[in-house]
């Protein structure tokens, strides 16, 4: 019998709803191409449309201005590419040091086709100053973006800040959400914000589906040329199931929002303790106040993080270094770097991310394998962490 | 017991890999990224291209094993390839691959290993290691074409215990014949070649990069006169006939040789300079107990060169080679390897040499 195992990175993936699972079923059972003009196309274009209200109702945004994507990266690349090729006559990009590589590389990449790229710095609680936005703020600024919540730290952003001051200053703001919405209420209508990238799989969705909110009034290059759907701005048959998961997806976080974030508080608040006090010399990083509630961020001195994970995979605990890397080759997170953290720490931590369906038991899988998982690995560590002479 | 099995994306790691498990092991791959290219991703084809790590990746898969990249890119650098290139701008001829074993796969990755609660690293290597009376013994492979005996010569008794070299008895088509059988998409993949972070071959023109230099001149190792130009010593090797740009032919009319290789002057003379049957070395490296003061063994100084029988004389960091019968193309850095039959007994680094 294989043991049960705690899955601890809901940040990553979580489960598929199974309401989403069904309604994608549904959809995808029915032959027909949204764009079609006969029944079958009329059916398909009424599910697409139909999920784009709901979506565009739980956001507090207008139908027009959901887009569907294939994913969370693709609607970021949309909304930093869009928005800057858009305005050519204006060189800057603002864009803060803490964002998924999904905004980081097309931002870095737009910096070596020409752009000015201005990082915003963050605090050592990984949280911007709106302060410094404006401060950097101006009209030869094509786009400003910071994300609504850090996949890695937690730290929730002052987002209606950022938002009203780019507003002010004339100049498209856009925030990635994927990490943030069922957990803290997100608001795309708040002034200012100009586009918003959700994720499917994150919330319940199936991966391979997500949205940009993007407002009417923007004006965006596309990335992907074609048939013209989606406002012209996303070419490509539009993935009817997926819409309709999404929609479900999408109503589900937000309509369970405060009740998932109390009780998931609570459960990350007992692994916190649990883990300090069990682990000594183990530090929280992130905002202890603004923060997503499900995420628990633990830097380990003296524990290299792979190793950390490696041994807690063994016994059957399933958490992550913070971001998942293509090629494996772990390097020191760029998030904890841009909060001052030294790069040896900063190689030394871990990201244990709760959701729908983790459970106390959960909770203490982890605190029960992670003592002797870090005796183990700060042995393997002594020799990698000693100074050179 | 517990095993961490090197995956280097390759068909022979792949194979020991699946013989670990089936041997009831409690196996978990592991990539090594060794070398690095700007931008921070993963470097050359042999170490960690994104096509080995995937490959690996999917042995790990296939065996139904946990997989991790471990980054050792730091240690390489140091150990491994900042060695080679001192060692090459000193006109001196070091063996990588024995550098990399020494210090990186059964050192660097051992010891984590040993420290994350495992008992051995397994690898694709050609060798055998047997239970003697006095501790692991490290053997010459059955296959003697595929035989890396040589570039295990530096591993130490408490290295061998905990080394795993399950291809040790077997002829390389049959590994990849089981690698097919097994469905392990790696088994056409054809064997690396040379040294695994020079993809392209060109080691002088890596060399070139990072050592640079003004080059010297090439001097008549009998009468010191000066016989031409080179551009660097470390394109020049003890042994090497052509190429060397000599416009006047010897006085003898004989073929001259690189017989000397030094920071900057490069000696040549005739074939019989070449000729060594001393051959002293120093950091010596015993594959379990050190030797006798003076023992019979056999010799080889290149991975795949032919052994020479001689007397080996160790006076502790001090090892000398007295061949029965002459050798050529013997440089210092190169490794001289002591064998007792098939027993490795150890490895020094060639200091020097003479007729």
């Amino acid at each position: 019998m294989t043991p049960q195992r705690a899955y601890l990175d809901h940040a990553a993936s979580t489960s598929l709803l199974p309401e989403a699972a069904e309604a994608w079923l549904e959809a995808a059972q029915r032959v027909g191409n949204p764009s079609s003009l006969h029944a079958a196309g009329r059916s398909a274009r009424r599910v697409v449309e139909e999920s784009r209200e709901s979506i565009a109702a739980d956001l507090g945004v207008r139908p027009s201005e959901i887009i569907f994507t294939a994913g969370g990266t693709e609607a970021d690349n949309l909304a930093v590419k869009g928005v800057a090729w858009a305005r050519p006559d204006r060189p800057r990009l603002l864009c803060s040091a803490i964002e998924h590589h999904a905004v980081l590389d097309p931002v870095a990449w737009l910096g070596e086709q020409g752009r000015v790229i201005d990082w915003i710095a963050v605090d050592d609680l990984g949280c911007v100053k709106p302060a410094d936005v404006e401060r950097l703020l101006g009209d030869d600024v094509a786009l400003c973006t910071v994300m609504w919540a850090n996949n890695e730290v937690g730290t929730v952003q002052p987002i209606a800040d950022i938002a009203a001051a780019c507003e002010r200053a004339g100049v498209p703001f856009h925030t990635d959400a994927v990490q943030a919405l069922g957990q803290v209420p997100v608001d795309a209508g708040l002034p200012g914000i100009t586009a918003l990238t959700l994720s499917g799989h994150k919330i319940g969705a199936p991966v391979g589906v997500g949205v940009l909110m993007l407002r009417r009034n923007a004006s965006v290059v596309p990335v992907l040329h074609g048939g013209g759907q989606e406002r012209d701005v996303r070419s490509g048959t539009v993935d009817a199931p997926s819409a309709a998961a999404m929609a479900v997806a999408v109503r589900h976080a937000v309509s369970t929002q405060q009740e998932s974030a109390q009780r998931l508080r609570l459960l990350s608040a007992r692994l916190a303790a649990g883990i300090l006090d069990r682990v000594p010399g183990a530090m929280l990083n992130g905002d202890p106040d603004e923060r997503l509630p499900g995420n628990v961020h633990v830097t380990f001195p003296g524990c290299e993080g792979d190793a950390l994970l490696m041994l807690l995979d063994a016994s059957g605990v399933e958490c992550s270094t913070g971001s998942a890397c293509t090629s494996g080759v772990p390097e020191p997170s760029h998030v904890l770097l841009a909060m001052g953290v030294d790069p040896m720490l900063a190689r030394s931590s871990l990201r244990f991310s709760l959701g729908r369906t983790s459970t106390q038991e959960d909770v203490d899988a982890v605190l029960a394998a992670l003592p002797p998982a870090v005796e183990r690995a700060s042995r393997a560590g002594a020799a990698r962490f000693r100074p050179r002479a | 017991m517990r095993v961490i099995a090197a995956l280097s994306g390759g068909v022979d790691s792949a194979v020991a890999a699946a013989r670990a498990v089936d041997a009831g092991h409690e196996v978990v791959g592991v990539h090594l990224a060794l070398a690095r290219v700007h931008g921070g991703g993963a470097g050359s084809r042999g170490c960690c291209t994104p096509e080995d790590a995937r490959d690996a990746r999917r042995v790990a898969d296939v065996l139904g094993v946990p997989y991790y990249v471990w980054d050792l890119a730091e240690e390489f650098e140091r150990d491994v390839l900042g060695n080679f290139i001192a060692e090459n701008a000193e006109g001196r001829t070091p063996n990588p691959c024995l550098r990399c074993n020494e210090s990186i796969k059964f050192a660097a990755v051992l010891d984590r290993a040993r420290a994350l609660g495992f008992e051995a690293v397994c690898t694709g290597h050609y060798a055998r290691i047997v239970d003697g009376a006095r501790g692991p013994e490290l053997h010459r492979a059955a296959d003697a074409e595929k035989d890396q005996s040589y570039v295990l010569a530096v591993l130490d008794a408490g290295q061998l215990e905990g080394a795993l070299f399950p291809l040790g008895g077997d002829r390389k088509v049959d590994v990849r014949r089981e690698a097919a059988q097994r469905g392990l998409l790696v088994a056409d993949k054809p064997d690396s070649h040379d040294i695994c972070f020079i993809p392209d071959g060109d080691t002088v023109g890596f060399l070139r990069e990072r050592i640079g230099g003004p080059g010297g001149d090439i001097v008549d190792a009998e009468t010191g006169a000066v016989l031409g130009h080179h551009d660097a010593p470390y394109a020049l090797t003890v042994g090497q006939r052509r190429g060397l740009g000599l416009d006047r032919p010897a006085a003898d009319g004989l073929p001259r040789f690189v017989v000397a290789v030094e920071p900057s002057r490069v000696l040549v003379g005739p074939q019989t300079l070449l000729s060594v049957s001393r051959i002293e070395a120093s950091g010596p490296r015993w594959c379990g107990p050190v030797p006798p003061a003076i023992s019979h063994v056999m010799v080889q100084v290149r991975a795949h060169g032919e052994p020479v029988p001689a007397t080996l004389e160790v006076a502790g960091d001090d090892v000398r080679a007295v061949l029965d019968e002459p050798m050529r193309g013997v440089a210092p850095g190169q490794a001289l390897v002591a064998y007792d039959g098939t027993r490795v007994v150890g490895s020094a680094t060639i200091e020097r040499s003479a007729a």
